[in-house]
C-alpha cells in the first residue's frame, strides 16, 4: 500500500461518515406517514401509528406493526426487500427493485430538536 | 501480440467462473445487496496486464453473459453501470501513477456500488436509496482491499507473461 492508497481509503470514510451523519441528523422525526409508490407513481400513504397490512398491486405485502414498517410479502425472487429491517424514521425507505415498490417513512410534523444550549 | 484472442477468451472465461462461483456463495453481511466482487478481480488483472480497451472489453463481455446465465435484464443494467464507472475511476487512477493495485481496486469497488446504486435510483425514482450510499461505500472499500491484496498478490506471480 502506498500512501496515496491510504489518503484515498481515508477520503472515502470520511465522505460516507459525513453522509451518514448528513442522514441521521436529518432523518430523525417522529412516527409519521408511509408512503409506498409503485413505477414512480403515488400508490397510497399509511399512517405509521396504525397497525395495518397493506397488499401492494398483490405483489408485495406491507405491514405497519408498532409505529414501523416491515415488507413481509413479495413475488420477486432474490427477496431483498423482505429481508430489509423494518422502517420507522424519516428518510428511511424499503425498496423493492424487480416490482419497482418503494415504501419510504414522510415525518407528519416538522422535526424537533432534543435539546437547545444556550 | 500472437496469442490476444485465445488470453481474452482464458480471461473472459475465469471472470465467468468467478461470478458463478460468488452466486454459489451468498455472502451475508447483514445488508442485503453486498458482494465480495470477484470477477472485478480479473478486471484488475486485465487492467493491468493487456490495456484499458482490453479490460473494458472484458468488463462488458462479462457482465453481459453472466447476466444471461445467472441474473435479469435488470442485473445486467445495474452490474453494467457499476462496472463501467468503477473500470472508468481505475483506469484514471492508475494513469495517475500515484496509487498501487490495493488503491486502485478500492476505488473501484466503492465506485461499482455507487454507480449500480445511482441506476437504482433513476429506475424507482427517488433518492431515498441515499440512506444506502454511505453503507456500500464503506462495503466497496473493504472488498476493494481484499481484490486488491488478490490482485497484487496474483500480478506478482504474473509478472513474467507478457500479455500486453
Amino acid at each position: 500500500m502506498k500512501k496515496h492508497d491510504v489518503i484515498l481509503i481515508v477520503v472515502i470514510l470520511v465522505i460516507a461518515g459525513g453522509w451518514f451523519g448528513y442522514m441521521q441528523m436529518s432523518g430523525n422525526g417522529d412516527a409519521g406517514t408511509v408512503v409506498v409508490t409503485v413505477d414512480g407513481e403515488v400508490y397510497g400513504e399509511y399512517d405509521l401509528t396504525k397497525d395495518q397490512t397493506v397488499s401492494i398491486h398483490d405483489t408485495n405485502v406491507l405491514t405497519i406493526k408498532d409505529k414501523t414498517a416491515d415488507m413481509t410479502e413479495a413475488d420477486c425472487p432474490d427477496k431483498l426487500c423482505v429481508h430489509q429491517k423494518a422502517i420507522s424514521r424519516d428518510g428511511e425507505s424499503i425498496i423493492c427493485l424487480p416490482n419497482k415498490v418503494v415504501v419510504s417513512v414522510v415525518s407528519g410534523q416538522a422535526r424537533e430538536y432534543d435539546a437547545v444550549v444556550k | 501480440m500472437k496469442n490476444k484472442v485465445a488470453y481474452f477468451g482464458v480471461f473472459v472465461a475465469l471472470a465467468l467462473i468467478f461470478s458463478y462461483v460468488e452466486s454459489l456463495i451468498p455472502i451475508q453481511i447483514g445488508v442485503p445487496g453486498i458482494k465480495l466482487g470477484l470477477a472485478n478481480l480479473i478486471v484488475v488483472i486485465a487492467l493491468y496486464k493487456m490495456g484499458v480497451k482490453e479490460a473494458y472489453l472484458l468488463s462488458v463481455t462479462r457482465v453481459i453473459l453472466a447476466g444471461f446465465i445467472f441474473g435479469s435484464m435488470f442485473s445486467i443494467l445495474y452490474s453494467l453501470a457499476g462496472g463501467l464507472l468503477s473500470l472508468t475511476v481505475m483506469a484514471l487512477l492508475r494513469r495517475t501513477g500515484k496509487f498501487s493495485v490495493i488503491g486502485v481496486s478500492v476505488a473501484g469497488g466503492v465506485f461499482h456500488n455507487v454507480g449500480q446504486l445511482i441506476v437504482a435510483a433513476l429506475v424507482v425514482e427517488t433518492f431515498q436509496v441515499g440512506y444506502y450510499f454511505p453503507v456500500l461505500m464503506v462495503a466497496g472499500i473493504i472488498t476493494g482491499i481484499v481484490i486488491g491484496i488478490l490482485s497484487n498478490e496474483m500480478l506478482k506471480r504474473l509478472r513474467d507473461i507478457q500479455l500486453s
